[in-house]
């Protein structure tokens, strides 16, 4: 009894309904899971970062940080950051095992006393060394980390964009709210602001100069993280970005801090 | 013929073009502001250390080297004028495996007031009465990774002396250590072979390790004696001591619960000491970017008073304020006080970064109270406040 005719005029029923009976929290819960699908996959990667922190009256400092990173099925990322720069804090490094809502395990190996610390992750809120950034702007995105709401769709420089909204959902968080702009294509972040607890505009983060790796996975080649409440910014620059580079859970061990170079 | 020589070569040019060289070098100025206890001791020094260290990793990383250095020029005590090879040290990563051969330092144990479990290294004493500086020990080291926990396995050849003050030199006995004359229980003296064996795993939030010691003790006893002279000294001996140890540290959200608690078994006595404690911290102090973490440590130690360590019935309290700013600005006050005697120290350190390549510190010490029957009384006159500006390169 089905003809082509009328399964066309059903489903053209159907998919308006179906947009129609989604409701912007789910919709934006959709786009944070197909961003988090998309780079799903990486396996590992490892970046060299510049951080420039420049102040209101236009002094700056910088940072070498390398970052490796490893994909961990069904958990958050485990992270390492190893410090080259400024040459006082050359030596120390920051392992994190991110877990969604669950608090993160953080250590830091301390050179001068030859160290390893296990420090509490509680600070989300807390400036990473004196940047604008804070912990839990460079933490890993975990879908569950945040509850959500689509705005719109609107173009984003060259790019289409979805505007979400996420709700921090983990303790501690120093926001009240996110307003990201996803790119339709490659789930590229291309801009986030962020409101603090009392809800004021705090800060902006624009990110530019995004390449393509392995042919799928898109990352910034350029961070600016703007604070607008006391004029201070920092700028991330990437380079040497390298993907499945063979690391594995031995690599991100709290032990082998001190020996990794 | 010439294939393993360029082989080598080869390995040298690429082991080579990995190295890296850094450290710093420090200019340090201290103030004593009371007149010295004993004869000959300064009033005021200035000081200049340099840390150089060079490191280098070949096949893959899987082979590291490393060779760090201390030295310290000081015109007025020859004891703190010192070298020591801090590191020289080759590492193999074989696996879940860690090999190391040659000089080294560690560090284990979590507690901020004083360090019992931390027994490899000998103390440099005369760079600070923290503990926190150490002196390389020679080693081998071997490191397994298991799914249940981490196994350290150490043989440790070769003995190093703590480190005293000379006459000149403050915070010292009222006596003068004479090192010339160390004595040791063992007939092997500072070539005697100690063994460590450590187990350490993680469990959530809850970081739990376990080790034992057997070898000659790094805390001398220091006994009366005469130098060359005939004038009296102190000589210090080194037993044979086996000791267990446990530390354990437990985060819950604003609170760090540490513990470190050693049994030790020595010809002199068995004792035991424990330091227990936590730190709470409160973050962004104000609607500030400060974070002030409070600390409270208790100590106790079953040995008799004078006997005892300095923490043998104390309590820490402690401060840490970091600001979390671009210069890493750092102070951390302290205060220790004796439950039995109420003698009193405090000391307040806090440093932060100038430009990109300086480091300033500022350390204030005070010694108050102090009864004549406590460890410290020898300290009772050495308050003392010191800068230290560090180049780091």
């Amino acid at each position: 009894m089905f003809n082509i005719k009328s399964l066309i005029v059903l489903t053209c029923i159907a998919l308006p309904m179906t947009a129609f009976a989604q409701s912007p929290e789910e919709k934006g819960l959709e786009v944070a899971m197909a961003a988090k699908a998309y780079d799903k996959g990486f396996t590992d990667f490892t970046a060299n970062m510049v951080m420039t922190l420049k102040n209101k009256s236009g002094q700056t400092s910088k940072r070498l940080i390398r970052i490796r990173t490893l994909e961990v099925e069904g958990d958050g990322d485990k992270s390492l950051s190893i410090f080259d720069e400024p040459a006082d804090v050359k030596g120390t490094k920051m392992l994190t095992y991110s877990h969604g809502l669950e608090p993160d395990d953080q250590w830091l190996y301390l050179p001068a006393l030859k160290k390893v610390k296990r420090i509490s992750s509680r600070n989300k809120s807390g400036p990473f060394m004196g940047s604008t950034y804070a912990f839990e702007d460079l933490g890993s995105q975990e879908v569950e980390k945040y509850t959500y709401k689509y705005l719109r769709e609107e173009p984003c420089g060259e790019l289409t964009c979805y505007v979400i909204e996420r709700y921090p959902a983990y303790k501690f968080s120093g926001y009240t709210r996110q307003v990201a702009w996803i790119d339709t294509e490659g789930y590229r972040l291309v801009r986030a602001e962020f409101y603090d607890r009392k809800k004021s505009l705090l800060k902006t983060l624009t990110s530019s100069n995004f390449q393509q790796y392995l042919g799928h996975y898109w990352r910034p080649g350029q961070m600016d993280m703007v604070n607008h409440q006391n004029g201070k910014s920092t700028l991330l620059e990437w380079t040497d970005y390298r993907f499945k580079t063979g690391l594995g859970d031995g690599d991100f061990r709290s032990q082998t801090l001190k020996r990794i170079k | 013929m010439h294939r393993p020589i360029a082989a080598f070569a080869l390995l040298l040019l690429s082991a080579n073009s990995a190295a890296e060289f850094f450290g710093n070098v420090a200019l340090e100025a201290q103030h004593f502001s009371e007149r010295a206890q004993f004869d000959d001791q300064f009033d005021d020094n200035l000081t200049l250390s340099f840390k150089p260290k060079w490191d280098g990793e070949w096949n893959d990383g899987n082979d590291l080297w490393s060779f760090e250095l201390f030295l310290r020029a000081d015109d007025r005590d020859g004891g703190r004028e010192h070298a020591d090879i801090r590191e020289a040290l080759w590492l193999h990563v074989d696996g879940d495996s860690e090999w190391r051969v040659g000089i080294n330092t560690m560090f284990w144990g979590v507690t901020e007031s004083q360090h019992l479990v931390d027994v490899i290294n000998q103390i440099d004493q005369v760079e600070g009465i923290d503990g926190e500086d150490k002196l390389g020990q020679p080693m081998l080291h071997l490191k397994r990774y298991q799914d249940w926990g981490v196994v350290d396995l150490l043989v440790l050849p070769g003995f190093r002396e703590r480190t005293f003050q000379e006459k000149q030199g403050r915070l010292r006995t009222p006596l003068v250590v004479d090192t010339d004359q160390a004595e040791y229980e063992s007939s092997d003296e500072d070539r005697h072979v100690d063994y460590a064996l450590r187990f350490s795993q993680t469990w959530g939030d809850l970081d739990l390790g376990a080790s034992w010691f057997k070898g000659t003790s790094r805390d001398p006893l220091l006994l009366p004696g005469f130098d060359d002279s005939g004038n009296p000294v102190l000589i210090p001996f080194y037993q044979q001591m086996t000791q267990l140890g446990v530390d354990a540290q437990l985060i819950a959200a604003d609170w760090i619960w540490r513990l470190e608690f050693i049994r030790r078994e020595a010809e002199s006595n068995d004792y035991s000491a424990y330091t227990a404690g936590f730190e709470y911290t409160f973050y962004g102090i104000m609607a500030s970017a400060v974070d002030l973490g409070m600390l409270v440590e208790y100590s106790a130690d079953d040995r008799p008073e004078g006997e005892a360590g300095a923490f043998d019935n104390d309590v820490f309290l402690g401060a840490r304020f970091a600001f979390n700013d671009a210069q890493s600005s750092e102070i951390l006050a302290g205060f220790v006080v004796d439950s039995d005697n109420r003698s009193r120290t405090f000391r307040v350190e806090g440093n932060r970064r100038f430009g990109a390549s300086w480091k300033g510190t500022l350390e204030l010490q005070t010694f108050s109270n102090i009864d004549a029957d406590d460890v410290l009384a020898a300290f009772e006159k050495d308050d003392f406040v010191l800068l230290e500006m560090a180049y780091y390169f």
